[in-house]
């Protein structure tokens, strides 16, 4: 069986444009809402900055409650929430909308668990040198954790790139709709080969980068 | 020095600290007062787990009182909210055990950091902190990180940022016990040269005696939570009224032979063994000189004199052989004189 690679290469240039689309936007928005979680996850902690136990409470709840959920049941049981925020519940927007909320309770753990590493003792010293909590916050607690933070948000970047094939289930496009419908939908192997390949050689990058850039930061 | 009770920048009216609720609550301190007059070294002393890394932290709010008040420069700061306390805290600078350096900052950035907090417009705090790590002797090291530095330098690090504000208060909690006899000394120093230069009242919290002795103007012992004893450092080392202290004393003294050390001497000994108190203005030589005269053989079996405040103190255990009246007459007479506790038996 011939692959007819001039027609394909134009919708896998297309379509690997779709998968840096959704993984950058999902990774934006999730990496920052995930931040904001797992910080205060963190900080409402008993002897934590922002101590609140009802907080911690509720959001240890919730993580734990959608984070086993597997990814792809995730995305057909927020079918209506998804239409109601979206518009639609089928293509990219709402395959991102999924891929968000999927994501962002898994970065809120790394980011909690990252955040523990931070010997207490600097918290104490800053908030002895008079420094107010959001000041803390942005300025000592993140920046102290910053080296196994990248780690985690690399790590976080190639489950991204996982969900967003999935994604392709839904018709929201990228690599993995792309090997879908062309090549395991009509018997292609070859198609779904170079895909994957992509995805690989994507995360390989990803990885890289995050290591390097957490050297740098951890003066190793 | 000011008379501590005019004006006292720390006062702490009978405070208390419990941590956890019900059953479990633990009570860390026990209705404690306390004036810290400005300008002064004080010293809290007392063993692990007396409350006093607890106590120093109600000074600045990092812990907040049970019940009872804590004043600070005539401000009432029990109730403040978490911000409002955030600011009285810049008036107060403060030092560790484990130095707590922000490992993402050099140690320029370190000792800028309560400058940046302060509002402290760029070219002021460049400026401030250049003369900050000239005062600690470490301009060369300005760019480096902390775990490149030793521990004795980077706790000056961490001096030069609690004083980056200027603050009229420092707080020291523990902050030579994770250093070395020799960088102790230079630490101790260099507290005593803030405070004499710049006037900065300090509150040092430690467990070694030694650190009292050689920097601190007034002392508190602290046991289980409440304050056994405190004045003058002199007084409180030299004459201990309290049982807690006393028995503290005991611990960190090693004049007085302890336990083990008096069983040995009562089996090794033939003669009766006095243990005698040595202060600043009495010579218990002069009567001692009279022993032999009197057909009294003594003998030194343990003791020590330490120097405190220019001021001598110890004790010394005295082997004493001859006639039971004329042994008598010679602990008569240096009773006179000194403390005197015979511990033959």
């Amino acid at each position: 069986m011939n692959t007819p690679w001039d027609q394909l290469l134009p919708k896998l240039v297309e379509n690997f444009g779709l998968t840096l689309y959704m993984v950058s936007i999902t990774f934006v928005i999730a990496g920052f809402l995930g931040l904001v979680v797992g910080v205060l996850l963190h900080t409402s902690k008993p002897g934590g900055i922002l101590e609140n136990r009802a907080l911690n409470l509720i959001l240890n709840l919730i993580v734990n409650i959608v984070r086993p959920i597997p990814f792809i049941l995730l995305v057909f049981s927020l079918q209506s929430l998804t239409r109601a925020v979206i518009g639609t519940h089928i293509g990219t927007n709402a395959g991102i909308f999924v891929m968000v909320v999927g994501a962002v309770f898994s970065i809120a753990r790394i980011v909690e668990q990252n955040l523990v590493t931070v010997d207490p003792g600097i918290i104490e010293a800053v908030r002895a040198a008079g420094a107010k909590r959001l000041r803390i916050i942005i300025t000592v607690l993140i920046p102290e954790a910053l080296g196994p933070l990248i780690l985690g948000y690399t790590y976080v970047v190639i489950g991204i790139v996982d969900m967003s094939a999935m994604v392709g289930a839904i018709g929201g496009g990228g690599l993995g709709n792309f090997a879908l419908t062309y090549g395991y939908m009509v018997f292609r192997p070859d198609v779904t080969l170079v895909a994957t390949v992509i995805i690989i050689v994507l995360v390989q990058l990803v990885q890289f980068l995050g290591n390097a850039l957490a050297r740098a930061v951890l003066r190793r | 020095m000011s008379d501590p009770a005019a004006s006292p920048l720390v006062s702490l009216e009978a405070v208390t600290k419990e941590f956890g609720h019900g059953r479990k609550a633990f009570r860390a301190l026990d209705g404690v007062d306390l004036q810290i007059a400005r300008g002064e070294i004080f010293a809290i002393i007392g063993h692990s787990g007396a409350g006093k890394s607890t106590l120093v932290r109600l000074v600045n709010g990092l812990e907040r009182v049970t019940s009872g008040r804590v004043i600070i420069d005539g401000q009432d700061i029990t109730r403040l909210s978490e911000n409002r306390l955030a600011d009285v805290r810049q008036g107060i600078g403060m030092i560790f055990q484990q130095f707590n350096l922000l490992r993402s900052r050099t140690v320029f950035g370190n000792v800028e950091f309560p400058l940046i907090v302060a509002g402290r417009p760029k070219a002021e705090r460049e400026e401030r902190v250049w003369e900050l790590l000239d005062f600690v002797g470490l301009t060369q090291k300005a760019h480096q990180h902390p775990e490149q530095l030793s521990g004795g330098q980077q706790q000056r690090v961490s001096i030069a940022r609690a004083l980056a504000d200027g603050p009229p208060l420092l707080l020291a909690d523990e902050a030579t016990s994770a250093l070395d006899p020799e960088t102790t000394q230079d630490v101790l120093d260099l507290l005593s040269k803030i405070n004499r230069e710049f006037g900065v009242t300090i509150i040092v919290i430690t467990h070694e005696m030694d650190v009292v002795r050689r920097i601190a103007d007034r002392v508190a012992v602290l046991d289980k939570g409440k304050i056994t004893e405190h004045g003058a450092v002199y007084d409180i080392f030299s004459a201990p009224q309290a049982e807690p202290t006393q028995r503290f004393l005991r611990t960190v003294v090693r004049s007085r032979p302890d336990q083990a050390i008096l069983d040995r001497l009562r089996r090794e000994r033939q003669g009766r063994l006095a243990i005698v108190e040595v202060g600043d203005d009495n010579r218990i030589g002069d009567v001692l000189g009279t022993a032999n005269s009197r057909g009294v053989a003594f003998h030194l079996a343990f003791g020590g004199i330490e120097v405190l405040q220019d001021r001598e103190f110890g004790s010394i255990t005295l082997e004493l052989t001859g006639a039971d009246t004329a042994v008598d007459g010679l602990l008569e007479d240096l009773r006179t004189i000194a403390a005197v506790e015979e511990v033959t038996r």
